[in-house]
Order: C-alpha cells, then sequence, then structure tokens
C-alpha cells in the first residue's frame, strides 16, 4: 500500500493509504480529528474546509497522496495556546454558528478570505461563501462574525 | 435582571467546543471494534423483489453479515409506525398500510433499503453491497401527484385502494357553501407547494451497539427526540424493551424536521449490532440523504376566497392533494391536517372556511415533517389568496388586510378551524413593518428599478402559527399516538453548581445557554455554574424532544416548574437554619432571606445542608435538592407577524435578486434576542430557498432528478441579504415565562412574501402568479407569456 509523509498541525504524520483515499480520511479517521467535517459527496457544501500550504481546500475533494509534502492546518489547529484565533473569536460573538457541523468550514474559509482579501466587504463575503452551506443560520451572522474577524486579524 | 438572565443576549455555552472542533457529533464517535454498514437500495421506483443472492456478497473481503427483510421478519422485528391516526370525512379510518424497516416482496421508490451489508470497513461494505444480487420485475411507477389517486395508475400498496391513504375534512363546509353562494366576488388560485429536501448540513447517522452481559442496546443516532426513538424502537419495531435500550442522540448537526422521524437505519443496525456482536456504524452520503430523508411539502391546492365588494373576507375554499410518499413517515399524517388546516384562519376575521385534503401514495420517498410542518403550506396559500383577492377587486394588499385583521380586543378568539388563539395584536407589527420597509416610498423605488432594466415588487407576508406542540388530551383526541408533554430535573451539586436534565434536544437552538438563562433568572445560579444535559435516556428521564418549536414554551415551562419546586423546598431548609417562620422567607437574586432582616442564606449554602444534612429539619424534609417536573401545555402558542420582501426581477434574465427583508414578529417574551434573531435569519433563508432556488424533481419513472447538491439548490449567501429584524410583545398568556416558539416562524412566513414580491413587480405585465420554485427560466417565461 502506498504511504503518504505530511504534516498536520505542525505535526509530523506518516500513513499507509489506498490510491482512492481522500485526505479528509486521513485527518478524521487516520489521525481522530474529527473537526473537520462531511457533509456532502459533491464537493459542495464546504463542511471539509482545511487549511493545505495556507489555501484553503476541501479535503473531501483531495486525495491524501495529493497531499504528499504538505503543510495541513485544521480547525483543531487554530487557536494558539487555549485562546481562540480572531475568527473563531468573532462567530462566538455574533453568534455565526447554531448547530456547528458547518463551523470548522467556514471558519477556515473565512481565515483564508481574510488573507487573500484585504478589504472585505458584505457582498464579497457572501460571493466568497458560495463554496460553504449552512442551513441553520442565514449567513447573516456568519457574514458579520467574518466581517469583524477579518478586522481583528489584522490586529 | 442578572446579566446573564432572561432577556440578555448571552453567547453561546455551546460554541467553544463546535468552534475549535471537540463536538461529538454522530460520525465523529468511533466504538471500540465498530464496523461499517452499507445499505442495498432499489434503482427502481416500484419493482417487486423476485429475490436476493447473498451469496457473492457473504464471500467479499471483510463482510461480516449479509442481512435481508426475511432475516428481521423471522426476529420479530415489527414494522416503522405513523404516530398519528387519521379519521376520514366519510367517518372510516385512514389506510395506513405496513412501513417495514427492510422491504421484502416489493420496493416502493428509488432508495427503498432491500438489503444490509455489514464489513469491517466502509470501503469494503460499499464494495460487497453492489455484489448483491437482487432480482426486481420492474412495474409500472405512480410518480405524478395528479394521477395518484386515478383508477389506472399503478398502486402502491396492496392494500390501498386508489393510492388513497384518506380524505380530511376541518372546518364548516356547509357554512362555507353558502358563504360563497352570495358573495358577490371570488378569487381563486391553483397552487403549488413544492416539494423540498430538509439537508441539513450533518447527514443522518446511527452507531448500534449491543453489548451481551447485560443484554442491553445502546443506539447513538442523529435524532431530534431520542426518547421517542426508544419508545417506538421498543413497543414498534420490537428491539428491545425500554429497559434495555438506551439512546443517545450526541451533538446534531441540524435537524429541520428530518431528523425527527425513526428511519429504518437506525432500526436495522441497532437490530444488526446484536447478530454481529459488534458496534456497526452507518451514515448517509449526501445522495443517499437525498433518497432516503423523509421529504417536505409536496401539495397541490385549489384555494377559493368569497369577498364582498368592501374585500372582506366571507369564506375560504382549499382543496387540497398531499403526496405521502411510498410510506407513512412517522408523524407523515399530522403535517397535512392537524398542523395545516388548522391554520387556514391567518390573522384574519374570515367568517366561514372549510378544508379538505386528499393524502395519497406515490412511489416517491416518504413526505412527513420539514421546518414549518404543514404551517408553510397553510400561510402560503393563504396569504396568497389574499394578495389575490386584493388584485381581483383593485383593492391595496395593504388595505385588504388592514380591513381584515382580527382586532385587539377580540381575543381569545376561536377560529373556525377548531384552534382558540389565545392572544394576539396584529395591527402594531404590520405597521412597524411597513414604516421601516417605507412602504409609502415603494412607487419610486419601483419607478428607478425600471430605469435599470428591473421590476421592483414587494410582497406581504402576514403571518399567524401554532406551536409549542403540544396538549396531550387535544392532540389524543385527535389521533395521536402519544402524549406531548416536556421534562426537566433541576439537580442541585453539594458544591452549588447545578445540572439540568432536560427532554429537549439542541441540534443547533442553544438550550445549553437558554435553559442556563432561565436558572439564572429563577433560581439566582450564575450561567457559568449550570450544564444543561440532553440527548441521552440514560441520563434524562423522560422527553418528547425538539421539533414544532416548542423547546421553550414547554421544555422551558418545565424547568421554570421544576425550579418553584427547588424554590419551595429551600424555603423549609432556609427557615430552619435561618430560625425563622417558612412564611418570613423570602427568595430573590438567589438568596432566602428573613423579611425585613439582612439574615440570608445563598442558594449554594442551602444545597450544601441539603447533602451534608447536619443541621437540618430532617423531619420534615429529605436530604438532597434534586426536583423533576413534566408539564403538559394547556394551549398551542401562537407566534404572528408580517414579513416584507422587497426584490427586483431583471427584466432580461427572469433572475430575482432581493433587496431588503424586514421581519417584525411577535414570540412573547424573548429570553436571548440574539438566539432568537439567529432563528428568524435561518428560517427566513430556508423559506427564501424553497420560493426561489429548491425542487426535489422526479421524473416520470421515479428517478429522483434532484439529488445531490449539484442538482437541488440550496440558498447559499449571496442569495439572501442581511435581514431586518423587529418585534412586539404579545406574552403567551398560558405558561409562566410568557414565551412562544420562533424557531419555524421564518420558514413559514417567508414563501409568500416572496412569491407576492414576484407576483407584485410582475404585476404591469399582467403575471398573476409564478410556481414555486421561482426560478430565473420559471419568472422569465411568465414574463414571456403574459406578454404574449
Amino acid at each position: 500500500m502506498p504511504t503518504v509523509s505530511l504534516s498536520i498541525n505542525g505535526k509530523p504524520v506518516t500513513a499507509e493509504v489506498e490510491g482512492r483515499t481522500l485526505l479528509v480520511q486521513v485527518i478524521r479517521e487516520g489521525q481522530r480529528l474529527t473537526g473537520t467535517h462531511v457533509g456532502c459527496d459533491t464537493s459542495q457544501c464546504g463542511a471539509c474546509v482545511v487549511h493545505v500550504d495556507g489555501k484553503a481546500v476541501k479535503s473531501c475533494t483531495m486525495l491524501a497522496l495529493q497531499a504528499e509534502g504538505a503543510n495541513v492546518t485544521t480547525i483543531e489547529g487554530i487557536a494558539s495556546n487555549g485562546e481562540l484565533h480572531p475568527m473563531q473569536a468573532a462567530f462566538k460573538e455574533h453568534h455565526g454558528l447554531q448547530c456547528g457541523f458547518c463551523t470548522p468550514g467556514m471558519v477556515m474559509a473565512a481565515i483564508d478570505m481574510a488573507n487573500r482579501i484585504p478589504k472585505l466587504d458584505e457582498k464579497t463575503v457572501r460571493h466568497e461563501l458560495e463554496g460553504n452551506f449552512c442551513r441553520c443560520t442565514g449567513y447573516h451572522n456568519i457574514v458579520h462574525a467574518i466581517l469583524a474577524g477579518a478586522t481583528a486579524m489584522r490586529g | 435582571m442578572a446579566d446573564d438572565g432572561i432577556g440578555a443576549s448571552v453567547r453561546r455555552k455551546e460554541d467553544y467546543r463546535f468552534l475549535t472542533g471537540n463536538g461529538h457529533f454522530t460520525d465523529d464517535i468511533s466504538q471500540p471494534g465498530q464496523v461499517h454498514a452499507r445499505f442495498v437500495r432499489s434503482p427502481h421506483a416500484h419493482a417487486k423483489i423476485k429475490s436476493i443472492d447473498t451469496t457473492v456478497a457473504l464471500k467479499a473481503p471483510g463482510v461480516l453479515g449479509v442481512f435481508i427483510g426475511a432475516d428481521l421478519a423471522a426476529d420479530g422485528v415489527g414494522g416503522l409506525p405513523c404516530g398519528w391516526t387519521i379519521t376520514q370525512t366519510n367517518g372510516e379510518l385512514w389506510n395506513a398500510p405496513t412501513h417495514e424497516v427492510i422491504a421484502t416482496e416489493k420496493a416502493r421508490y428509488v432508495g427503498d433499503q432491500v438489503a444490509l451489508v455489514v464489513a469491517e470497513t466502509l470501503d469494503q461494505a460499499r464494495d460487497a453491497a453492489e455484489l448483491v444480487a437482487v432480482d426486481y420485475e420492474v412495474l409500472p411507477a405512480n410518480v405524478n401527484l395528479t394521477q395518484a389517486a386515478k383508477l389506472d395508475t399503478p398502486q402502491v400498496h396492496e392494500s390501498v385502494p386508489n393510492n388513497t391513504c384518506f380524505v380530511w375534512g376541518l372546518g364548516d363546509e356547509d357554512a362555507t357553501k353558502a358563504a360563497f353562494v352570495k358573495a358577490k366576488h371570488v378569487a381563486k388560485l391553483d397552487l403549488v407547494n413544492n416539494r423540498v429536501v430538509a439537508n441539513a448540513i450533518e447527514p443522518r447517522a446511527a452507531i448500534g451497539v449491543y453489548d451481551p452481559g447485560s443484554d442491553c442496546f445502546t443506539l447513538y443516532v442523529t435524532s431530534q427526540n431520542p426518547h421517542l426513538a426508544r419508545l417506538v424502537l421498543s413497543a414498534f419495531v420490537g428491539l428491545a424493551p425500554e429497559h434495555k435500550l438506551r439512546v443517545v442522540s450526541p451533538d446534531v448537526g441540524g435537524g429541520f424536521g428530518s431528523k425527527i422521524h425513526i428511519y429504518a437505519e437506525e432500526s436495522a443496525v441497532t437490530w444488526a449490532s446484536k447478530k454481529i456482536g459488534r458496534p456497526i456504524k452507518w451514515m448517509a452520503d449526501r445522495s443517499e440523504a437525498f433518497l432516503t430523508d423523509a421529504h417536505g411539502r409536496d401539495h397541490l391546492t385549489h384555494v377559493e376566497m368569497a369577498l364582498d365588494d368592501d374585500g372582506m373576507f366571507l369564506g375560504l375554499r382549499v382543496d387540497t392533494t398531499a403526496n405521502m410518499g411510498a410510506y407513512l413517515s412517522t408523524f407523515a399524517s399530522a403535517v397535512p391536517t392537524y398542523l395545516y388546516g388548522t391554520l387556514m384562519q391567518g390573522q384574519y376575521t374570515t367568517a366561514a372556511i372549510y378544508c379538505e385534503v386528499t393524502a395519497v401514495f406515490t412511489n416517491t420517498t416518504p413526505v412527513d415533517a420539514v421546518r414549518g410542518a404543514g404551517r408553510p403550506e397553510a400561510t402560503y396559500l393563504v396569504e396568497r389568496i389574499v394578495d389575490e383577492s386584493a388584485r381581483v377587486l383593485g383593492i391595496d394588499p395593504v388595505e385588504i388586510r388592514r380591513r381584515n385583521f382580527i382586532p385587539a380586543d377580540a381575543f381569545p378568539y376561536q377560529t373556525q378551524v377548531a384552534l382558540q388563539y389565545d392572544s394576539g395584536d396584529y395591527a402594531p407589527a404590520f405597521e412597524n413593518a411597513l414604516k421601516t420597509i417605507d412602504y409609502a416610498g415603494i412607487d419610486k423605488r419601483r419607478a428607478a428599478s425600471r430605469k435599470q432594466g428591473k421590476y421592483r415588487g414587494l410582497g406581504i407576508s402576514s403571518y399567524i402559527e401554532a406551536c409549542g406542540i403540544a396538549p396531550s388530551q387535544v392532540v389524543g383526541s385527535l389521533g395521536a399516538g402519544i402524549g406531548l408533554f416536556e421534562a426537566a430535573e433541576i439537580r442541585f451539586n453539594a458544591t452549588g453548581n447545578v445540572t439540568v436534565f432536560t427532554g429537549s434536544h439542541s441540534h443547533g437552538q442553544g438550550h445549553e445557554t437558554t435553559f442556563a438563562q432561565i436558572i439564572s433568572e429563577r433560581l439566582g445560579v450564575p450561567t457559568e455554574n449550570v450544564e444543561v444535559v440532553h440527548g441521552d435516556s440514560g441520563r434524562i428521564p423522560f422527553g418528547y424532544g425538539t421539533y414544532g418549536s416548542r423547546s421553550l414554551s414547554v421544555g422551558g415551562t418545565a424547568i421554570v416548574m421544576a425550579a418553584d419546586k427547588i424554590i419551595a423546598k429551600g424555603r423549609k431548609i432556609a427557615a430552619h437554619l435561618l430560625e425563622a417562620a417558612e412564611s418570613d422567607i423570602e427568595f430573590a437574586d438567589g438568596n432566602f432571606t428573613v423579611k425585613g432582616t439582612d439574615r440570608a442564606k445563598s442558594i449554594a449554602e442551602i444545597a450544601f445542608a441539603a447533602y451534608v444534612p447536619h443541621n437540618y429539619p430532617l423531619e420534615e424534609v429529605e436530604p438532597g435538592l434534586d426536583e423533576n417536573a413534566f408539564y403538559d401545555p394547556a394551549n398551542f402558542t401562537y407566534p404572528f407577524g408580517t414579513h416584507l420582501c422587497e426584490l427586483e426581477v431583471d427584466e432580461e434574465t427572469g433572475e430575482v435578486t432581493i433587496d431588503r427583508w424586514v421581519a417584525v414578529d411577535d414570540f412573547g417574551n424573548i429570553v436571548n434576542p440574539m438566539i432568537v434573531h439567529g432563528q428568524i435569519h435561518g428560517g427566513v433563508a430556508h423559506g427564501v430557498g424553497q420560493a426561489l432556488l429548491e425542487q426535489a424533481v422526479y421524473d416520470e419513472s421515479g428517478q429522483l432528478l434532484a439529488g445531490s447538491f449539484m442538482d437541488y439548490c440550496m440558498p447559499r449567501a449571496s442569495d439572501v441579504p442581511s435581514f431586518e429584524v423587529g418585534g412586539t410583545v404579545t406574552p403567551c398568556p398560558h405558561n409562566p415565562l410568557g414565551v412562544k416558539g420562533c424557531g419555524e416562524a421564518g420558514a413559514i412566513a417567508a414563501p409568500p412574501a416572496v412569491i407576492n414580491a414576484v407576483v407584485d413587480a410582475l404585476s404591469p405585465l399582467g403575471v398573476t402568479h409564478v410556481e414555486m420554485p421561482a426560478t430565473p427560466q420559471r419568472v422569465w417565461r411568465a414574463m414571456q407569456d403574459a406578454k404574449a
């Protein structure tokens, strides 16, 4: 069986995988990092978004072997020293989550959005969220959380 | 009010685990030695199962078992029940066919399970499932709702002639007939309420675990109501006696009704866990969820309103054909009857109403409650026929509503359709909404939009709904097989912090926070010292779960009643410790005080005394500080309000863009405004999805074409604006908190607001109706047809 070596949340990982094994399976089943979720099978919902080499990627749509040598960050890896990342804190402050299932993917997509786009506005955030579904919140508070979180990230 | 008491927008206690990836959703849980299940499902909408050959599959790598329906029947496993018996208009009982856990003789919809494969890994189970050889004799499928009850349409169930489950009526048929006879004007509409899929982002999942030592089962399942699942799985499906079955709903990623029902999958994996002797996990793929989660809505309705010259509503006649799908799901029969016909009064004084519903079977996925469950269907037709009535008479839709609102001094108001509204004041929310959106300026805005090649429309939805289900005796008399009370236990620990056990379940509603706020308010214990436990029949004595916007009004009231018992007992203990008469003890802000003095004991000191009863009135009072309460509500609660949708239609493409959404709702007293607003936002987005984007489309052979997120259009962030939310407060008179439910209101209010706005936008072209979903193609076509 082929093996893949990568880093997840700063920790080196080597795993035996099949050719068809998805990155999300390595994360959830192999590493028991169950914060990254699977919500669909056509790559629409975004519950599986992680960062691969600093960019938002849908981990359900990436084969594990494609992540050879990559630095992967999941939702479990973004708080530091027990303190919430500013985007996590913004989601809490603005009630940007209800059931919590889409939340890890939302937060990872939001951080990536804030990293790429210096001046976020409501229209841009809504457009950038095309790849992330939420059925609970109606997006209103998510958008406001992301705008606040992005501002906080800039310090 | 404490700063974390009732009325405060307390930030949620549950957020930390969800934000840091530490939630425990069912698929996140792993049991030692667990194996995986995969169901073999019919690819045909209607087919005889001639034989099933499992021999090849049984030999596939990793396979531990392959089971068919006959295996369950041999073990005495029963069918899945529908819990609400319907008596028809002719006095006979409904035609309720059996719903097997795994189909034996016929498959009746695409996705119907015909076998269960269990293997060491999920990939092995998937691979082996493809090796199960099912010999089908394909039969003609009954897919078209308009044809379903006709004589020569294929019968889904041999025992159900004309595919008709029931014909049910509510209201005064004669009075309504008379109203139409004398009416000067009649408005008519034919409406489709489109079939939708709830699509919580977490797919359904279950883990069945059997312990041979104790002969006990544990089922982890994505259920909105674990105790109800336990009751049904025990008493009807017959998997185990209740005391040998524990059902746990861990973190659940949204329900929206689709996770109320008791399904084949959790039934089968629980049963099979004893056969295999290993824990068995199953999770739906999204495409599997599309096929097997209960769908929602799917009504065809003809509605007529009898009117006089002034636009008064003299009579409302509703004829609906409701799709049940291939089998009766758990609540299916209540949705187009008692949760539907009873809302035909709306906010209006309509003098005579008659509603008749014909429920039919088709070879499609079973249909049951989805957010709003019957009330969106009712509100949609009422608010559409009100607008159509305005159009027919040339009266402003605002004015026609003003004339027909039930006035504030008319409550309690007995409707024509069984319910008695306990309270209400519709005009303030209505006028507030109109002012907020600047209704007076709409014509100017319309003209400005025309210059940009857009048609601007404003749609009104003045809704009322009945939730907080329900008084057990009322629903029992109407055919429900269960009660609908709620239970709570408040347990003080010796060190003064509190655990609340609630029969409600949170799958996004924030009960861990809001129920703690009730404790803070009523018992003076800060929310950080309150743990709310839900979702486990092993820890919580009982509950009927969360749906029908009932948790606060029913579950919250049970907590208040238990809190009152805590205070009553605490008073006795305090009297002893403070050496005063019980009648001189006052309780406020967490302290028991001797009236007129500053001698006091905190509730934490009382709790400690109760658990270490050295100085204690043992002759009068037992040790411990742990009280429970069961609350059966006196009535439904009646939230209401007005939503206004202002949108633009692109004249070239038919694309609809919502510009503003104003919601003014009355939910009685508010425990956590932030959480309530979140529920409105989510409900409205859900309703916008139904109105503009979503439809579970079947082809004529019964294949679900809209069977994935590629083909079924979910609302995205760019499909909705930010919402403007206001409110009025008319406290509910029959529960101590004065609260109503809010979780479904947005989904109930939104669809007619959108469609009324689209029709309003296109009225200059002569468009009078557009069916949901009002996709660009449909809207464009309506524009072309009107111009022709």
